[in-house]
């Protein structure tokens, strides 16, 4: 049993994301194998391991944005394969290490979550988010080719939490940004995990985001390595 | 009738053929077989389809009519598939949208007078139409590959956001559909300054009063733009979910 289920009164307490013996092959090639894991609600769990060792494709498998070969995943106690792909990407938001910011402005990217839910636009949200990540209100009309590359992925940030996500996978975010951006941008991932209560997973090769994890997955050669789970 | 072209001039314009040939072979272009099996295709298929519609015409089945229309469209809609790179579903896609869009120009040009329905109107006009249908088809599926392919990491992020595949793909499919209506529209620009296309240019040349010519020419003009707007806004929306597997991820298709 790899969940971490436990009975709490007499009611049985799932883990939000549980992960029983996943695979992924490709053709011959087996990119994941013997995949055990299991994330509880408001967790932060950072994913460590060589390049092309298979943290992102895992990363992708449990956004739904790849299915596995073989094992089992299951969301909030339901097989993923039950729920509707979209609704549940809505549910466990991924975000991208170099992220392509869409259509001209800001203002565009942040709207972008609404518009596929057919809501109205909160500007007043968009713009109290823009000053709380260090820039303008006005910004919201800016074009996102003037954007830095720090604030480019500020705003894609937001842009996965302008409505909340339960669960937050960010691959490699904090890559090629200066010092400064990194140590915001980890600060900005904490209150989502601690203030908004958001289920972060994040993939990282960075050595002080390592030594920092709450909990720590090693993945390398597709597997988990032993010990190398927290 | 003022034509001259009889067996000997045909045989003596084949010397054009011989200069493209000549090129071909001085550059090394390796498209000589090509060229040569093009050139007696054309002949072939030109010297049949003369005798058969002749003897359509004469006979004025609507029922003949109707099933050469549905032939051509149907070639039409093979020839479109060719070009899909792969695409699921591209033949019946590609033959819907190429009927519909036939169907509703030659239902509206019907309905405003401008052809009846008999076989030496109806048949080189649903040709007209489904050819420029099927071109105007084949550049939405060479874009649509291409844009997939081109901005595979904006549907990934869109997708990863919780768009579903329209939103995902709505950029795609917009510029899709421009593509195949472009050629259209440009020949629509330039019609009478810079070419005199082929209905207007034949009826000329069969002795036709120019001006009388033109009032054909417009509404070539006008059922073309309808019929590749419809076709390449059909095969679109149609095909763009040929990019995407059953539980809504990304998946460009293999040739």
């Amino acid at each position: 049993m790899v969940c971490n289920d436990f009975y709490a009164e007499g009611a049985l307490i799932v883990s939000l994301l549980t992960l029983e013996n996943v695979g992924y092959q490709v053709g011959q090639q087996q990119i994941l194998r013997g995949i055990s894991l299991a994330i509880d609600a408001g967790e932060w769990v950072t994913f460590a391991g060589p390049s092309g060792g298979g943290k992102s494709t895992l990363a992708r498998i449990i956004a739904s944005l790849l299915s596995r070969t073989s094992g089992e995943l299951t969301f909030d106690g339901q097989p993923i394969d039950s729920y509707d792909p979209i609704a549940y990407r809505r549910r466990v938001s991924y975000s991208f290490q170099q992220p392509t910011l869409f259509g001209e402005t800001v203002r565009d990217n942040l709207a972008f979550p609404y518009q596929i839910r057919q809501l109205p636009f909160d500007s007043q949200r968009a713009i109290t988010a823009l000053e709380y990540v260090g820039l303008a209100g006005a910004d919201l009309d800016k074009a996102v080719i003037d954007l830095s590359g720090g604030q480019r992925q500020r705003v894609a940030l937001l842009r996965n939490v302008m409505i909340y996500p339960e669960v937050l996978i960010l691959d490699e975010v904090t890559a090629g940004l200066d010092a400064e951006n990194k140590a915001f941008v980890w600060s900005l991932i904490d209150h989502f995990n601690q203030e908004d209560g958001i289920t972060i997973l994040t993939i990282t090769h960075d050595q002080s985001e390592i030594t920092a994890a709450k909990r720590l997955v090693t993945v390398v050669d597709g597997q988990i390595v032993p010990g190398g789970a927290s | 009738m003022n034509l001259a072209v009889n067996n000997q001039s045909l045989v003596l314009a084949l010397g054009l053929v011989m200069i493209a040939l000549a090129i071909g072979w001085k550059e090394k272009l390796g498209i000589d077989r090509d060229m040569i099996i093009g050139v007696v295709r054309a002949v072939i298929q030109l010297f049949v389809v003369g005798y058969l519609l002749k003897y359509v015409f004469r006979i004025a089945n609507i029922w003949l009519t109707a099933i050469l229309i549905f032939i051509i469209i149907f070639n039409a809609g093979y020839n479109a598939k060719q070009r899909s790179g792969g695409i699921p579903k591209a033949l019946p896609i590609s033959v819907g949208a190429i009927l519909i869009s036939t169907g509703v120009t030659l239902g509206v040009l019907m309905l405003a007078g401008a052809i009846k329905f008999i076989p030496s109107q109806m048949i080189p006009i649903s040709g007209m139409i489904a050819s420029n249908s099927m071109v105007a088809i084949g550049l939405c599926y060479r874009n649509l590959n291409a844009q997939f392919k081109q901005e595979r990491q904006a549907v990934l992020e869109k997708l990863a956001l919780g768009a579903d595949l329209k939103d995902a793909s709505r950029d795609i499919v917009r510029a899709s559909i421009k593509t195949g209506m472009q050629p259209t529209i440009d020949s629509a620009k330039t019609v009478g300054i810079v070419s005199l296309p082929g209905m207007m240019s034949g009826l000329i040349f069969a002795g036709v009063d120019p001006v009388r010519a033109i009032k054909y020419q417009i509404m070539v003009t006008f059922m073309l733009m309808s019929a590749t707007s419809i076709g390449s806004v059909l095969a679109c929306y149609w095909a763009y979910r040929g990019f995407y597997n059953e539980r809504k991820q990304l998946q460009v298709p293999s040739n």
